[in-house]
């Protein structure tokens, strides 16, 4: 955060009398008893429409932290009309009472992401209507983002760890696991008397033909997935039916839970790099671009990229959108039951980025491309020439391919228009991102609303689409692969040369005591990295925005009203990746 | 009108599919451009301007892989001496981001710490094919290896990947890695020349041959006789050189025609090499074969007995 936000913040610190009890530039503290009529007026007389990131940090042990504010609630708010810095609201709690007042009803987007803190720290969110565990299972003991809160397979508390080196003697990972699986279980826990909680019921909306006279249905609950083609991985929906009509969903995760952000704090800052391409792993350009970012500012003038870099990286992410989104039509098809052959010619052209991807990173999904300060390889005459033929010659005329060949489909149209409606008050609301909320016409785009490494420099239209439903959603990806080519067209034109990395490359990272976020708009969406520095090698706390969990926020209101197939569709529009989503 | 949007998507499909034929036919006796024949197979580097479907008739024929493809890591040991580049320094052990790096560094008989591993282990398991232990090396010692082809029937300690299994010559690393080991001779080449005119002592003998040894095409002997005279050469390294026999073959990532070092075949794990005296269970590959087919032919009987024939 720059300071730019402390004087932005001084305006609406007197707005609540006595609601904020310190500002600084990393953000206002805020009394947890005022919170909700702050948000409030943040969200109407200040312009802060949309809840980005929502997370906790548990400070124990951290300098100058006692048990009295021991956790930490962190909101990022943004507006959508004005783009630019927005605010950042803290609420410190105790540790014996870390409870704080939901945000839902004012931003309903809050929802997963306060379960999500709820589940992982154990914070209780009073007023909300559906607090429980998201990711793991409901007999899980402890929380385990918590400090002290250790793995089963634990070893040392930060990497590198001491039995590695110099003698390391290797050890069969799971001989090192005292109990030879990594559960661990509360003592005096026995699974044979364990009662599961009863599998939640989602609400029901009662549809508004349920007192006319119409022929008798039966409502039924169905389970949706894990293991159903139609979720993109393991990803469940419970869905509640009227005959075939959906009246109510509630999206259940974690089935790709291994708790990411632990594994990022016990990790060195550099290890991280490689972990983030495995969150989105169809975007790990675009992963690795919002990591580095967050971190470069607390790195001074070390994190600061040379020209050839950060154009690099512009390249780099601009190809991940176009293969995220060749990929995500190609699969919306699949829901559909035009089974392959679209998704087929689809990932044709993913297949030449992926090849580029291969040729300059090592790696074609894996790329972890980017450092501190720059890129780890640079690219070659030979891809530079490929990259060319790629973007100048191919992609447009396979893009305009596409675009006969399914735009216009009657097919496509009569599954996709009118389908998973979503108004743009609702999307904002929602905390929707990417083409969620862009079609559904707010043109929102982190690339223009808070520019972010060199996208000032770019001539490029933020693609929206105001018909709110999936074909909208479906139009905006292909536009913005066409906004994506333009935009690669310039940067190859202008690529300079010159070195890749700021100074010499070294395994040791300092970066400054301190906190930042730091956010791309990767193809899926916001794609924010929040992390906090105590100055050591390790990050004190890692936290990811994922753009595919928090767009499931608007699953259940976009499927609600309409048939079963239709909410299956809905999810196909959202795009999620089950790396991402369940971290 | 209804249907002109499905009748516009066959047209599409069907362009393809003649396309695909024509991209066929037209590059005769080839379908793809830049095809290097080798004689594990094919290996094709997907043209741009394709207009049909592209199929990889795997494995006859196989993709081309970049210099830069990363898989699992591998160590470098000198052709000529077959001496260890690792000096057991630890920087790529405590940069492995999911710590898969095992690393025992060697002794002398008082106890002593020497700049070289006794042993050395990774967990191919686990290893995140990052590349950090081979970009923070400072040694040009671990490099990654394109074989990607590691698939086993078991995990321990089948993908535990010991010293003798991931070891291979400077020249095999050479071939793989053209641009790259250029670039690294020229920037040693350039330290070794400034030494020198610091008036710094002469280099000893044998190292300075090195460089003149490097490329594997100039030493026409079987490297089988050159590594026994090895150790006497330099008695720093006893065990080591002893290990790195390995089966030739099964590599096909771009290496020369007319490359004549050693290729290694990971994808099997070779039987415990004594000299190391790892792989700690002792089961071998060839034993597992020999058990499962063991275990096979008393099923076979036992059906057999029981009057069923089986077909397997
Ligand atoms: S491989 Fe390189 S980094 Fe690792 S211990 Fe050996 S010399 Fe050090
Ligand atoms: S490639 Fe990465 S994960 Fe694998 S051994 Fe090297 S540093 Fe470790």
């Amino acid at each position: 955060m720059t300071d730019a936000v402390a004087e932005q913040s001084l305006p609406f610190a007197n707005a609540v009398p006595g609601a904020v009890l310190a500002a600084d530039a990393a953000g206002m503290v805020v009394d947890r008893k005022k919170l909700i009529e702050f948000a409030l007026h943040l969200r109407n007389h200040a312009g802060f429409d949309y809840l980005s990131s929502l997370t906790a940090v548990d400070y124990l042990g951290f300098e100058g932290r006692t048990a009295a504010d021991r956790f930490e609630v962190v909101y990022h708010l943004f507006d959508t009309k004005k783009g630019g810095d927005g605010v950042v609201l803290k609420v410190r709690l105790p540790e014996n009472d870390p409870q704080a007042p939901s945000l839902v009803r004012v931003y309903p987007g809050a929802d997963l992401q306060e379960r999500e803190a709820y589940d992982l720290f154990g914070i209780t969110f009073t007023g909300h209507p559906r607090l429980r565990r998201i990711f793991l299972w409901d007999g899980f003991h402890g929380h385990p983002m918590r400090k002290d809160w250790k793995e089963a397979y634990y070893e040392e508390e930060h990497k590198p760890f001491g039995s590695r080196w110099p003698v390391g003697n290797h050890k069969w990972a799971e001989d090192r696991v005292p109990w030879g699986d990594n559960v661990s279980f509360p003592k005096g826990w026995d699974p044979a008397t364990f009662q599961p909680a009863p599998p939640p019921l989602p609400t029901i909306h009662e549809p508004p033909w349920a007192d006319e006279n119409h022929i008798a249905t039966e409502r039924i609950i169905i389970n949706m997935g894990p293991q159903h083609p139609s979720t993109h991985g393991v990803f469940r929906m419970i869905v509640a039916l009227d005959g075939e009509t959906v009246v109510g969903l509630e999206p259940e995760c974690g089935y790709l839970h291994r708790n990411h952000e632990k594994i990022g704090e016990r990790n060195t800052w550099l290890g991280n790099i490689p972990f983030t391409d495995r969150l989105d792993y169809l975007s790990s350009m675009s992963n690795n671009l919002g990591y580095v970012l967050a971190v470069e500012q607390l790195m001074g003038d070390k994190g600061k990229p040379p020209e050839r870099a950060e154009y690099l990286r512009v390249i780099m992410a601009e190809m991940t959108r176009i293969a995220n989104h060749t990929w995500a039509i190609g699969f919306l098809l699949n829901d559909l039951g035009a089974f392959f052959t679209p998704a087929l010619y689809n990932i044709e052209e993913r297949e030449l980025l992926l090849d580029l991807f291969e040729a300059a990173a090592g790696s074609r999904m894996m790329c972890n491309y980017m450092r501190f300060g720059g890129v780890v390889r640079d690219v070659d005459e030979d891809w530079l020439t490929r990259a060319r033929d790629i973007i100048f010659n191919r992609l447009e005329r396979k893009i305009d391919e596409f675009d006969t060949y399914l735009t216009g489909n009657e097919i496509l149209m009569a599954r996709c228009v009118g389908v998973g409606y979503l108004s743009a008050a609702d999307a904002i609301a929602l905390s929707a991102c990417g083409p969620q909320l862009r079609g559904s016409g707010v043109a929102y785009d982190l690339r223009r609303a808070r520019p972010y490494s060199i996208y000032d420099r770019f001539k490029f239209d933020v693609i929206s689409d105001d018909g709110c439903d999936v074909y909208a959603r479906y139009k905006v990806r292909l536009g913005e692969i066409r906004e994506s080519i333009k935009i690669l067209k310039q940067a190859l034109d202008d690529l300079p040369g010159g070195p890749i990395f700021n100074g010499k490359p070294g395994y040791v990272t300092r970066v400054e005591k301190g906190e930042a976020y730091g956010a791309v708009e990767g193809p899926k969406g916001e794609l924010g990295f929040y992390v906090v520095s105590d100055g050591s090698d390790n990050p004190w706390r890692y936290h990811v925005r994922a753009p595919s969990y928090i767009n499931l926020n608007t699953l259940g209101p976009m499927s609600i009203g309409y048939k079963i197939a239709d909410a299956i569709v809905a999810l196909g529009g959202i795009d999620i990746v089950l790396g991402e989503t369940d971290r | 009108m209804f249907g002109t949007g499905i009748l516009k998507g066959l047209g599409v499909t069907l362009r393809r599919a003649a396309g695909t034929f024509i991209d066929d036919f037209a590059r005769v006796p080839s379908r793809y451009t830049d095809v290097i024949e080798t004689a594990q197979g094919k290996l094709i580097r997907q043209p741009t301007d394709a207009k049909g479907l592209f199929t990889i008739q795997y494995p006859e024929e196989k993709r081309q892989m970049p210099e830069n493809f990363r898989y699992i890591p591998m160590l470098l040991y000198e052709e000529d001496t077959g001496e260890d580049r690792c000096t057991a320094c630890g920087i790529c052990a405590k940069v492995c981001p999911p710590q898969c790096i095992w690393i025992v560094r060697d002794q002398d008989e008082n106890g002593k710490p020497i700049t070289r591993p006794a042993a050395f282990y990774i967990d191919a398991s686990i290893c995140m094919s990052c590349s950090f232990c081979a970009e923070y090396c400072p040694f040009d010692a671990i490099k990654m290896n394109h074989d990607y082809e590691l698939a086993t029937y078991d995990r321990y300690p089948g993908l535990i990947l010991n010293k003798a299994e991931l070891s291979v010559p400077t020249s095999y690393y050479a071939a793989l890695y053209p641009s790259a080991w250029a670039e690294e001779e020229r920037i040693r080449a350039e330290k070794e020349a400034k030494k020198a005119a610091r008036g710094k002592k002469p280099e000893p003998a044998a190292p300075a041959a090195k460089p003149a040894a490097k490329p594997a095409a100039a030493q026409p002997e079987p490297k089988a006789a050159a590594k026994p005279a090895a150790p006497a050469a330099a008695p720093a390294a006893p065990a080591a050189p002893a290990a790195k026999a390995k089966a030739k073959g099964g590599h096909w990532s771009p290496i020369p025609a007319d490359y004549s070092g050693e290729v290694i075949k990971s994808a099997l794990p070779l039987p415990p090499v004594p000299a190391e005296g790892v792989s700690a269970s002792g089961i071998s590959w060839s034993r597992i074969m020999a058990l499962r087919e063991k275990q096979l032919a008393s099923y076979r009987e036992r059906r057999k007995a029981e009057g069923k024939e089986v077909k397997l």
